[in-house]
């Protein structure tokens, strides 16, 4: 298991399309992904528990990674937040 | 209906004409139900059974949402149709999906009720944030649990809705379009909202015949009543009798004639017959519309609300993406000019800002808003201007109250222009800049506001509102927002004339100018410009060519005579009917 902290950098927060983007990357994976904020986790591969984390600018998530592909998925991921999830 | 004998007693709602045309038919009426949800225990053997219902209604639904998305883009526009791009992705979550199965196949229970629970719980934690934007997807999350559960109760939505009908309803919400996209909707009342509303604005462009803010629509009519619409006059008739159909019909047929005969002065530029120019352009939110607009036979776009923008989303769009948005329509509208109006956020407006206020018309909004946010402002600037190369680009400024805020907004575009030099890109230098006359403090100062602009447009349906202290949707005092009352009158004339003292034009953007009683008045006060809904733009048109502009000043000088509004308005009436003996006006 692979443990991340990321930040959310784009000037929107986690709304629909960044977690659109999110979830698909993550379904390019066999492993699984959770992310965490506050107290609170979700399934990183729903899209409406990614949109229910209402993550703002500036916020930070844990992401949890597990399986067979981990390593892959955990750099993809972290890219992905740190390109602001190609939006901008 | 009286069902003991069969009669019917004819009831007449009175509510703001809100799309022209008459309709009638009997009545659907559109809630937003709420399906119940019933907890039942399953036996082991059902599970595979209870999993099938849930997965065709997910197919289904996922066929409804991609008709409506499709009729939002087609009809609204791309940036319309996103407040439906992430339902269809929830519908597609299959991690969401699986685990319902999953809870389905563990609890033995029926397969709405899992989806109500799983579902709803999502629902909870975003009403629970913060925030507008998490507040209008846990709208998505309702609708789209609804829309699952409705399917797999196999409950048609519009199962009543056989043939075609006039829908009513409370009010009309942007994802309530879906009733729009049957083509069976003869006209559409509703019990909230004002001209201005959103279910207005829709039924204008899909020229459907509506009528709104008719309060207690929906209690005094049941699915399956003849109703009858009239969308000139503003009212709903339940159980017409065998008279009023025909009344009605004959009026629908006056102003059928009378609309074929407009095609022919599409082309035409609006004159009076003493050729004195009045510029006629269109109202508009989407760029979708401008065609029409065109083919109405509009000289331009006098008002482009922004706004429109921001339709479903959660920020203020960035440059880039404005830029792209607003050469389109300045490329599309060429060589007619376009006038595009700052963001007017605040009031009743849509905003990204979550920000509660208690009193939000007399609040944060317009320039107000953009001159305390430079960088949304000086992003919004720059993309206007980068799209004025080919200089058919205006811009206005909405709410403004002072001088000081005038002289601002104009400094911030001076900052945009330098911002755009020191990037080397292109830009109309000799962009024209306005401002919107809507505050009755702009209004008494107008001469030295027009000291620093190019021209100025008055915003009547705020002017209204502010000078005689109404809500025009508070149906309790809506009798007192009166577009020819004296006061108003007399306000719109001193600032057509101060505009005028300093040589600039002065043209009116609010629903008024579109009013075919108020044209004459209008004409005889000395405006510059009307730019009104697509939809009454050949009517206006038509009273302009029939009248010289002496016989309307000497009109405009007699109304100013006149203290009420009751009088004024018998006075125009007549009048206009008297010089443009083909108009279908109705009062």
């Amino acid at each position: 298991m692979i443990e991340r902290t990321v930040t959310i950098l784009n000037r929107k927060g986690l709304h629909t399309r960044p977690a659109a983007t999110l979830v698909k990357t993550a379904a390019r994976f066999q492993s699984d992904l959770f992310i965490a904020k506050d107290n609170f986790e979700i399934n990183g591969k729903s899209i409406i528990g990614v949109m229910t984390l209402a993550a703002e600018p500036g916020a930070t998530l844990r992401l949890r990674i597990q399986g067979p592909d981990e390593e892959a998925a955990a750099a993809a991921l972290v890219a992905l937040f740190e390109r602001k999830f190609d939006e901008e | 209906m009286n069902p003991q004998t069969g009669t019917a007693q004819e009831t007449v709602l009175k509510g703001i004409p809100a799309a022209p045309g008459i309709a009638f038919g009997p009545a659907y009426l559109y809630s937003k139900d709420v399906p119940r949800v019933e907890e039942k225990a399953i036996a082991p053997g059902d599970v595979a059974v209870e999993v099938e219902r849930l997965r065709t209604a997910n197919v289904r639904s996922e066929k409804e949402l991609q008709k409506i998305h499709a009729f939002a883009e087609q009809k609204l526009g791309s940036q319309s149709a996103r407040i439906f791009e992430a339902q269809m992705m929830i519908l597609a979550d299959a991690i969401l999906m699986g685990t319902i199965e999953q809870r389905i196949a563990r609890e033995l229970k029926n397969a709405e009720f899992i989806v109500k629970d799983e579902i709803g719980r999502y629902r909870q934690m975003m009403l629970a944030a913060p925030g507008e934007y998490m507040h209008e997807r846990a709208h998505d999350v309702e609708d789209v649990m609804n829309r699952i559960i409705r399917n797999i109760q196999d409950q048609r939505l519009y199962s009543r809705l056989q043939g075609e009908s006039v829908i009513v309803s409370e009010t009309l919400a942007p994802a309530d379009t879906v009733i729009f996209s049957r083509n069976q909707i003869l006209g559409y009342a509703t019990d909230m909202g004002g001209v201005t509303s959103h279910a207005a604005i829709l039924s204008r462009s899909l020229k459907i015949p509506a009528v709104v803010g008719l309060r207690t629509a929906t209690k005094a009519v049941a699915s399956g009543d003849t109703v009858a619409i009239d969308g000139y006059a503003g009212l709903l008739v339940i159980n017409p009798t065998e008279d009023t159909l025909q009344a009605l019909s004959r009026k629908q047929q006056r102003f059928r004639e009378f609309e074929e005969r407009l095609v022919d002065i599409a082309g035409v530029s609006a004159a009076t017959l003493d050729h004195k120019h009045i510029e006629l352009s269109a109202n508009l939110e989407f760029a979708d519309d401008i065609d029409f607009a065109l083919q109405q036979g509009s000289a331009g776009i006098g008002l482009f609300r922004t706004e429109s923008q921001l339709i479903g989303r959660p920020d203020y769009p960035g440059e880039e993406e404005q830029y792209a948005a607003y050469r389109h329509v300045a490329d599309r509208v060429f060589p007619n000019t376009v006038i595009f109006r700052a963001f007017d956020v605040g009031g009743d407006k849509i905003s990204p800002d979550s920000g509660h206020e208690a009193n939000p018309f007399l609040g944060w909004r317009g320039i107000r808003v953009l001159l305390d946010r430079p960088e949304l402002f000086l992003d919004q600037l720059r993309a206007i201007l980068r799209a004025s190369v080919r200089k058919n680009v205006r811009i206005m400024f909405p709410m403004v109250s002072t001088v000081q805020e005038t002289r601002a907004a104009r400094a911030m575009v001076v900052r945009a222009q330098r911002e755009l030099d020191a990037r080397g890109l292109a830009y109309d230098a000799g962009i024209k800049i306005g401002v919107m006359i809507e505050v009755p403090s702009a209004a008494v100062m107008a001469e030295q506001i027009a000291a620093d602009v190019d021209f100025l447009s008055i915003g009547t349906n705020d002017l209204i509102q502010y000078l005689m202290a109404v809500d025009r949707d508070n149906d309790a005092v809506a009798r007192l927002y009166q577009p020819f009352n004296p006061a108003v009158i007399r306000t719109l004339k001193n600032v057509i004339e101060a505009g005028h003292r300093r040589g600039v034009w002065v043209g009116m953007c609010g629903e008024m100018a579109g009013d075919p009683m108020a044209t004459l008045l209008l004409v005889g006060l000395g405006i510059d410009e009307l730019s009104v809904v697509p939809t009454v733009l050949p009517e206006i048109k038509k009273i302009i060519l029939s009248i010289k502009h002496k016989d309307a000043k000497r009109i405009a000088e007699k109304a100013l005579t006149m203290s009420t509004e009751h009088e004024i308005r018998e006075f125009l009436s007549s009048i206009t009917r008297d010089k443009v003996p083909e108009i279908p006006l109705d009062l």
